[in-house]
């Protein structure tokens, strides 16, 4: 009864006033129009961010006088496709698309396949070697590509894999942060109970790697494929040094090149751009969310 | 017994993975640092050692130290335009992370950190386009005089900086983003009892707790800042086939006396200058965070 009482009393009292209800529709509108005018500013800067690349697209389909049309025009007057053909026609287009894939795909697959073994050893057998070893992978992922890409080219030349894709694919090899993600990986997602459980059950280390291990990493291995698919699809400064002749070019180097010959047609040039980044944008948007999760832990470093 | 077999099978599985390691990256990097002692021409078979003289000669190249000038200017101008944007941009992302449109500026503002460089490249090229480009345009509908941007050296120099940024905003966004979603949100409703604004609490309690991402994300930012090449090799080269003719970058010049000029001592000698900067930045990052775990 004194509760009950005590409650009543408690709900009259909480009951809002007029003024109370306004001050409340007050803020809630307040705090719609902050909302309303932070998207606005959101939406702004997205589309800033993407105009460049709006450009290029709508340059691809302007005809050669409207190209040089001043001022100049945002989307095409009169669309045409004349820049593709002519550019497919006339570069080797296509073979450098298809250096590039194969060069980003078997890098894909080397640096997957080194990492998940280096990273599943280095996360579950702690012998002292080992964390010699790691410390050494470690030590060395601070220093850039550049520094030792040099060398490294001699190491190409005397194997004779200049200009080729295995060329391309020695720079590409392993990648000591695809090791440390798959380590933190194994030491946060795999428990030793479960590795214990099936030796004692008589597995072999092999099978367990193959059959436990792997299936367990299937989520970071991918978030780690996109990454490295990505840095050697875009790789810029190695393929530029190793691949030198026409036909071994990568999309990245036949393009910087292409631009730089004595006549350029910047709707033929935009056309071919366009040409590479439509598929990689779009297999970014598909893929987004392992790709944010591969970066996003490259932040986790510490 | 278990522990051996268990020890001879990590030496198994890692071996052939070292093995790669070993060639692709421990040896290049030793080779780096002993070539840069070395005088070699690659037309000629001996190598004579020659000490620091590769490095003094750097000194007083006024090319390299052009180039060295040029690139701490682009990797300290990215870094200023980028650090701060990222983090007003992710803050307000980080706000709106409930609303459908999340998604949609997530992707937006990731999708220049991803495309290939060099067409990316070629669409600024044709925005700062002095006959042709809208930016120019732009500037002459508001009556402004028109630059001839990728010719200046002083304005090619800024154009490569906006181009950089453009590419390493998203990033740092990201980065940003994962950091605000690991803040304590207890603390946040503690400021809003106390009466703090929210931008308040972005600026008392945000940018202090951020600290250690925004060191981070400077680092990485400064790094690949003084690796930039492509993006000085697409914008500042002219029509003539002549590349990067007019801003000079460290790896252009590295490059250049490497394979234009056939000199591997002196061009690793600036690979080790290179290599010095990137670890100096990492220390000041590794020392700054310990000193705030200690405090």
């Amino acid at each position: 009864m004194t509760i009950e009482a005590a409650m009543n009393k408690k709900t009259a009292h909480i009951e809002p006033s007029a003024e109370e209800l306004a001050e409340g529709v007050r803020l809630r509108r307040r705090k719609r129009l902050t909302n309303l005018a932070i998207d606005i500013f959101l939406v702004i800067v997205s589309i800033l961010m993407l105009l460049p690349l709006v450009f290029l697209v709508a340059n691809a389909f302007k005809t050669p006088a409207e190209m040089l049309a001043w001022p100049p025009t945002i989307i095409p007057r009169d669309p045409t496709i004349a820049n593709f053909s002519a550019v497919l026609g006339e570069t080797p287009l296509l073979r450098w698309i298809g250096n590039s894939l194969a060069f980003a795909v078997l890098s894909t697959v080397a640096i997957v396949a080194t990492s998940a073994i280096a990273g599943y050893i280095f996360g579950k057998f702690r012998f002292r070697t080992m964390n010699v070893i790691f410390a050494l992978f470690l030590a060395t992922a601070i220093v850039p590509f550049e520094v030792y890409m040099i060398p490294l080219y001699f190491q190409a030349k005397s194997l004779g894999i200049l200009n080729s894709v295995w060329g391309l694919l020695l720079g590409y090899l392993v990648m000591s942060f695809g090791i440390f993600l798959i380590r933190q990986n194994v030491i946060h997602s795999i428990p030793d109970e479960l590795l214990e459980a099936a030796r004692i059950d008589g597995a072999g280390e092999f099978w367990i790697f193959l059959h436990i291990v792997l299936p367990l990493l299937r989520g970071a291995l991918g978030a780690l494929a996109v990454l490295a698919f990505f840095q050697a699809w875009t790789a810029f400064a190695w393929p530029m040094i190793v691949a030198t002749t026409r036909s071994s070019y990568t999309i990245e180097v036949g393009l910087a090149l292409f631009q730089t010959g004595f006549t350029v047609d910047l709707g033929r040039l935009s056309a071919a751009s366009a040409t590479v980044l439509i598929p990689s944008i779009l297999l970014f948007v598909l893929l987004r969310r392992n790709f944010v999760q591969g970066v996003a832990s490259t932040g986790l470093k510490e | 017994m278990l522990k051996r077999k268990r020890f001879i099978f990590a030496i198994l599985a890692i071996l052939p993975t070292l093995a790669i390691f070993a060639y692709v990256r421990l040896y290049p990097i030793a080779d780096t640092l002993r070539l840069s002692l070395y005088q070699w021409n690659i037309l000629s078979k001996n190598k004579p050692f020659v000490g620091l003289a590769n490095f003094r000669e750097l000194m007083g190249d006024h090319l390299f130290i052009s180039a060295l000038v040029n690139t701490t200017i682009i990797a300290f101008g990215v870094l200023i335009l980028t650090i701060p944007m990222a983090l007003v941009i992710a803050a307000l992302i980080f706000h709106r992370t409930r609303s459908k449109m999340a998604g949609f500026y997530e992707t937006a503002v990731f999708i220049p950190h991803v495309v290939s460089l060099v067409p990316a490249a070629m669409a600024w090229k044709w925005i700062f386009d002095a006959r042709l480009g809208p930016l120019n345009a732009l500037l002459d509908f508001f009556g402004l005089p028109m630059q001839n941007w990728l010719f200046d050296p002083v304005l090619s120099v800024i154009c490569i900086i906006i181009l950089c940024s453009w590419q390493a905003l998203g990033y740092a966004v990201l980065i940003y983003i994962v950091g605000f979603k690991n803040l304590p949100v207890s603390l946040y409703e503690a400021a809003k009892l106390d009466g703090a604004s929210g931008p308040q609490s972005f600026w008392h309690l945000s940018i202090p707790m951020l600290k250690p991402i925004t060191l981070y994300v400077s680092v990485v930012t400064l790094v690949s800042g003084f690796n930039v090449y492509a993006q000085a090799f697409v914008l500042a080269s002219d029509a003539q086939g002549a590349p990067g003719r007019q801003v000079r970058v460290l790896v252009l010049d590295m490059l250049e006396n490497s394979f234009r000029n056939y000199r591997v001592g002196y061009a690793a000698s600036e690979a080790v200058v290179l290599l010095v900067i990137v670890l100096v930045l990492t220390l000041i990052q590794f020392s700054m965070l310990r000193e705030r775990g200690k405090a």
